[in-house]
């Protein structure tokens, strides 16, 4: 549920949880990055860093320049006050997967568990906008809403040593990109060629909390690598759509 | 302008470049990292003269051993793990002047386990999402992204030349941090989703500091603590010192390196002058838990930035010209490096105890003496 008043729980001497409701739900998630855009054009004093996650704003301060209760009330003021993200459009990024293959090796498990062709397992996977909820877990790494409950899959027994980055899988009926290299137990259906996270650029991430992804096959490794290179070269241009 | 001016001989059990972290990057999932022991960092720093988040050298249990590679001043703060500077100790909580050529070795975990070296200037490493601090698990930032290694030399940008040495006022040095931490926590901001039993049994018991501790969170032995209806909430933010409880009950305390976002109940959080303090016990140690309201924790903040607004200030000013006189004859008496005492404090005035080997040319022969400072201000040799 959406809770009918900004809850403030203090988290220690210089953090404070504003939390807007209690469950996963976009409609919710949307309010939490409305209030982090307010928050964050109040410049109100001694705030130091924003955390927006599904349904709470981690609000960290500087509790030797402010106290408690002046940011509280700075964010109480702000209750109720239209938000500035919403009224611009969300931005859907696309990101160039290839499926399958040495890179997807779980894919045709996982069109055969859904009864599906492959073909129509990318069809439906790469169909969908999904809402990048919260960032966390890893430097660049979306937490991602809305795949398919057909596509849901449960985790690996034994995860595996040592996953790419870039690589896309499922766990459950969630749906992620590793941005870098790790062990993991999802199951891989493809990769991209984009690099998620890198800390010498101006943007280290590719993805913000409160966009949209939207997966879109490659038909070879060639065009992989073309996108790879141009990708290191630093001449490659994401491809970024208004959400409709 | 920086000029290298450190090499690293032998690199210690773990040594990384750390400022004060980087926050404004958490949305993103990138940890905000810097020292464990931010008051010691903050510390080495205004006494080496540098402002106080400038990046310095985090020492963990076994210290490097390192050479200077300029004519310099560097500082010593936290843990102590026994320094020797060309082969004789070192104090800690005060500037020292180096030589290029100058060997500062460690030898064995005193007390604490993590020291903070700060070079005059600061160490010049890029920044890397506006901080200089290592974050290992990721390999960026600090000095290539790593813990440093054999033949590593590190650049340090260069002093402010006005520098004059300073010392902690000896009624604020630490005390011994000891094997045993009294950690004051705020409850919250997940506690009701625990037993009162558990809050209780947090407040009451000792808990052992397991050895699956290091710069992310610090895992705690002791009597599990029972969550009301699972582990779990839905993901969201990680304040410092957040103490999680997974589901088989052993409380993590989460610290510098923490991830930006986590899953299980929060049950309390630690302070941040405690975090400080925590940042210094070892595996093995022990530590209790009691509540303080935010109000007092934020005083106790206030006081660690008067303490290092007052190191910055430099010790009072005294009129500290030195001379002899034999036979109406005045004479200058100088440090060991043959500078005039009046350009250099003696010794630090807040001690009553603290004194230094001087020495004067006389007539052609050189005299030592010890020069104090008495209450009052006078100087006596």
């Amino acid at each position: 549920m959406i809770y009918d008043a900004l809850k403030l729980i203090p988290a220690g001497d210089q953090a404070l949880v504003v939390e807007l409701g209690d469950e996963i739900d976009a409609d919710l998630n949307r309010r939490v990055h409305d209030l982090t855009h307010l928050v964050e054009e109040q410049r109100i004093r001694g705030v130091v860093d924003l955390t927006p996650t599904y349904r709470s704003l981690l609000v960290q301060y500087d509790g030797t320049e402010t106290s408690l209760g002046e940011v509280s009330s700075a964010i109480r003021d702000l209750e109720g006050k239209p938000g500035t993200a919403s009224s611009e459009q969300p931005l859907v990024v696309h990101v160039p997967t290839l499926y399958g293959g040495e890179f997807g090796p779980d894919l045709e498990d996982i069109a055969e568990r859904a009864g599906v062709p492959v073909a129509e397992a990318i069809n439906i996977h790469s169909s969908e906008e999904y809402l990048v909820y919260m960032m966390g877990f890893t430097p660049g790494f979306p937490y991602l809403g809305g795949l398919d409950e057909r596509l849901a899959t449960p985790r690996l027994e034994t995860p595996r040593q040592e996953i790419p980055a870039g690589t896309v899988g499922i766990a459950e009926s969630q749906t992620g990109i590793y941005p870098v290299s790790s062990p993991g137990g999802w199951r891989l259906i493809g990769r991209t060629p984009l690099n998620l996270f890198d800390p010498s650029r101006e943007s280290p991430s590719l993805l913000s909390a409160g966009d949209y992804l939207r997966f879109v096959p490659i038909d070879n490794e060639d065009e992989f690598k073309a996108i790879q290179d141009s990708v290191a070269e630093g001449t490659y241009e994401t491809t970024m759509s208004v959400k409709q | 302008m920086s000029q290298p001016s450190l090499e690293i001989v032998k690199p210690g059990l773990f040594t990384t470049v750390q400022d004060l972290g980087r926050p404004g990057y958490q949305r993103f999932g990138v940890p905000v990292s810097g020292a464990m022991d931010r008051f010691a960092l903050r510390a080495a720093n205004a006494l080496a003269g540098n402002d106080v988040g400038a990046a310095a050298l985090e020492m963990t249990v076994i210290g490097p051993s390192i050479t200077f590679l300029v004519d310099t001043w560097a500082a010593l703060a936290g843990g102590h793990l026994a320094p020797n500077l060309n082969g004789a100790p070192v104090k800690t909580w005060r500037a020292f002047k180096v030589s290029a050529g100058s060997q500062l070795t460690f030898h064995g975990m005193q007390d604490g386990m993590r020291a903070y070296l700060a070079i005059a200037g600061g160490i010049d490493v890029p920044k890397v999402m506006g901080s200089r601090s290592t974050y290992i698990p990721s390999g960026f930032g600090g000095f290539e992204g790593r813990a440093l290694a054999e033949g590593d030399v590190l650049a340090a940008f260069a002093p402010d030349s006005e520098y004059r040495a300073r010392f902690m006022p000896v009624d604020h040095i630490l005390p011994p941090y000891g094997d045993t931490h009294a950690l004051r926590v705020i409850l919250g901001p997940q506690h009701e989703a625990f037993t009162p039993e558990s809050t209780e049994s947090l407040l009451s018991s000792t808990f052992e500091i397991s050895l699956d501790s290091d710069r992310m969170g610090y895992v705690l032995d002791g009597p599990a603590l029972q969550h009301v209806a699972g582990a779990g909430v839905v993901s969201d933010g990680n304040p410092l010192g957040a103490i999680q409880v997974p589901g088989d009950g052993s409380p993590t305390i989460l610290l510098a390196d923490r991830g930006t976002t986590g899953g299980y109940a929060r049950i309390a959080t630690v302070i941040g002058v405690d975090v400080d303090r925590m940042a210094q016990a070892v595996p093995g140690n022990t530590v209790t838990f009691s509540t303080i309201s935010i109000a007092e924790a934020q005083e106790l903040l206030r006081e660690q930035v008067r303490l290092l607004e007052e190191i910055a200030a430099g010790p009072p000013e005294v009129d500290q010209h030195v001379a002899v006189t034999v036979d109406g004859v005045n004479f200058e008496v100088t440090d060991a490096d043959g500078e005039s005492l009046t350009r250099e404090p003696v010794a630090d005035p807040s001690n009553p105890e603290s004194s230094q080997q001087v020495t004067a040319t006389v007539g052609g022969g050189t005299y030592e003496f010890e020069v104090t400072i008495e209450p009052g201000g006078d100087q006596q040799t």
